[in-house]
């Protein structure tokens, strides 16, 4: 509220307080990548990769920060005040918990969900000599497993996941573009993540046929705490605002098979009143006339 | 013989097709789920665990291999989008998303919409929209110049080395020391209103909270000791026997004296009962409805001005009718005081007769 007491002084600054306030249709989110106070070479190199997927939608903090955001979650808030982010990805290692991943998210820059995730084998870019696809690129995300579904912790670390990588929301995509997939596999209380490039194989008709090339990072994860948002939170941050919907056109309905249907309301006629001279389709035809009169026709026909 | 050829031709032609569809078909048990807004496909089918746990290379063999299948089926149904060449002929294919269907949070609340300020609401009320341009012929430059700001129309008032003396005015008195202090006032005003907009717009916003009895840690301190007090006093003795901590304050006495009904004493302002007594009686016994002249009044007063504010809606506001509007309102006020002064006394009687 401090804020809104000073006006902006210059354009540029007005600029920059309306990228960051609420609105309709929202930014991309911004990621965070902090290192914590004891952080391992496997874990630094687990936030440069994933900087590198998510760039330029993400920062990474070059220093270590000596904080422990299951106990004390201020200084994130702070951080995600400060650089209008709402996604982290906290790393960190020790004894009890060795190459600790902390993703989560926030709302309103208050911490809303936060998963502790275990690495228990990481492959870096770097390790896998293959051609890389272009910077910035949006992902396609495959979930394969039932546990996704079933279990709530699951539900929400795939919904943390989509958020995480998703990348910026575009109207229209071009074809020969999809060139990253990242797939997560869920199996025996672990996750296996995993990145490929896609290579468009010619096949006989018009859908390719797909040959996958392990590329990026690939992380075998481990759940280990949780610390989610309450429902009703949860319901809040979900709640979208009206403007957002689209309009329903009224009067129009579809049935099962796909027919439209309309529906034109009309005023009451005054059926006295209706148009039924001069209209040609109404009028009596020379065969419906003699048949009335008998056979005797009026006309005489004129011989040649 | 020809029959059996082109049967044969048919066949072969089918199974063709049958092959090169197999490239691209996957089996799978269960459907795929899509939201192809977010590129996004989830499979339901149990993975196959037993071959999963060994690790190795194998692993990733099958890791692989079930990645390519999935990815499959989702570039199928991301080809039968509706495509079309985007920059003419020879562009790149670019297919039209659909909107994203899986319900992700959002990083910020919905922006709530201001309250209007005080002009604004004046404006409403008389009718008054904005008509003047923000550009103006500058006769001098020979162009379009902005009303105020940045190269204004009449130069810059600050540069300005003439200065009129106004007709009534003291002959010794500095003009330009006179133009300075009143800027200076006009700016101070300006941003006291600015600053009393804020405050009441941050009022009413924190008078109608949605769910405030949690703690969202956006509360100040005004806002948490009413949250507090509310929970204090929404218990069966209004929050008379509730402990508090060794330093807050008591609680003021409240005007109720902690009782839930008010009565009237028995005994007191015998003329009081008396009136209120006759006045209930003569309501009562009364064949025609009661009319309730203050309200009367103010009705026809919000129509008049409604009415007048209809009747002005394009036309010139002239300073002039402002100011004999406002001529016209010492009569009036007149009634209206007349008006208003009755609820005081009708208060207590209905009071009392409610008690």
């Amino acid at each position: 509220l401090l804020i809104c007491y000073r006006k902006p002084k210059t354009k540029r600054a007005k600029r920059f307080l309306e990228k960051r306030e609420p609105k309709l249709n929202e930014n991309t989110k911004n990621a965070m990548l902090i290192k914590g106070g004891n952080a391992n070479l496997t874990v630094t190199e687990v936030l440069k990769d994933i900087y590198a997927v998510k760039k330029p939608f993400a920062v990474l903090y070059k220093r270590k920060n000596i904080t422990r955001p299951f106990e004390d979650q201020t200084s994130l808030e702070f951080f995600s005040k400060k650089s209008d982010c709402s996604l982290f990805l906290f790393g960190s290692h020790n004894k009890k918990r060795p190459n600790n991943l902390i993703i989560g998210r926030m709302f309103d820059y208050h911490v809303l969900d936060m998963i502790e995730l275990g690495v228990e084998k990481f492959v870096s870019l770097k390790d896998i000599k293959n051609s890389k696809c272009p910077e910035g690129t949006k992902p396609m995300l495959i979930f394969a497993g039932d546990v996704f579904d079933v279990n709530e912790e699951y539900r929400r670390l795939k919904s943390l996941l989509i958020d995480f990588f998703r990348g910026p929301t575009v109207p229209s995509i071009r074809l020969a573009g999809l060139e990253y997939v990242l797939h997560f596999t869920a199996v025996d209380g672990k996750i296996y993540m995993r990145s490929y490039k896609v290579l468009l194989k010619k096949s006989g008709c018009k859908i390719p046929r797909i040959e996958l090339e392990e590329m990026g990072p690939s992380l075998d994860l481990v759940m280990r705490r949780t610390h989610l948002a309450s429902d009703d939170l949860y319901k809040l941050s979900l709640k979208q605002p009206k403007g957002l919907k689209p309009k329903k056109k009224k009067n129009i309905s579809h049935d099962v098979f796909g027919t439209t249907y309309g529906r034109i309301h009309m005023q009451k006629q005054d059926l006295s009143k209706l148009q039924t001279r001069k209209m040609k389709g109404l009028k009596k035809r020379p065969a419906e006339k003699s048949a009335e009169d008998g056979g005797v026709t009026p006309k005489k026909s004129k011989s040649a | 013989m020809a029959a059996v050829r082109v049967e044969a031709v048919l066949a072969a032609a089918e199974e063709q097709e049958a092959e090169k569809r197999r490239s691209v078909t996957v089996e799978k048990e269960l459907e795929l789920e899509y939201d192809l807004g977010n590129l996004l496909a989830v499979d339901r089918n149990p993975p196959p665990a037993a071959a999963l746990r060994g690790a190795g290379p194998r692993r990733e063999a099958l890791l692989q291999a079930l990645a390519r299948d999935n990815t499959q089926l989702l570039v199928s149904r991301l080809w039968e989008l509706p495509a079309e060449r985007a920059g003419g002929a020879g562009g790149p294919l670019v297919a039209q998303l659909p909107e994203p269907t899986f319900r992700l949070p959002r990083e910020k609340p919905p922006p709530k919409p201001r309250p209007p300020t005080r002009w604004e609401q004046f404006a409403r009320l008389k009718g008054i929209r904005r008509k003047k341009t923000s550009l103006v012929w500058d006769e001098q430059a020979k162009e379009w110049r902005r009303r105020w700001g940045y190269r204004r129309a009449g130069g810059d008032p600050s540069r300005a080395w003439l200065a009129e003396v106004p007709a009534g005015a003291d002959p010794e008195e500095d003009q330009f020391a006179r133009l300075r202090r009143e800027k200076r006032e006009r700016v101070a005003r300006n941003e006291l209103n600015r600053l009393r907009n804020l405050a009441r717009a941050h009022r009413a916003g924190s008078a109608v909270p949605a769910a405030p009895l949690h703690p969202t840690g956006h509360q100040d301190r005004d806002e948490l000791r009413r949250v507090a007090r509310v929970a204090r006093v929404s218990t069966a003795s209004l929050g008379r026997f509730q402990p508090r901590l060794p330093k807050e304050p008591a609680e003021p006495p409240s005007r109720s004296g902690g009782k839930k009904r008010r009565f009237e004493p028995l005994l007191g302002n015998l003329a009081a009962e008396r009136s209120r007594q006759l006045e209930l009686l003569r309501d009562m016994g009364s064949k025609k409805p009661v009319l309730d002249v203050t309200r009367a009044v103010n009705k026809q007063l919000r129509q008049e001005e409604a009415e007048a504010a209809a009747a002005n809606k394009g036309k010139k506001q002239s300073k002039r009718g402002k100011r004999g509007r406002r001529q016209q309102r010492p009569g009036r006020s007149g009634k209206k005081s007349g008006a208003r002064r009755q609820p005081q006394q009708q208060k207590p009687a209905g009071g009392g007769t409610g008690g």
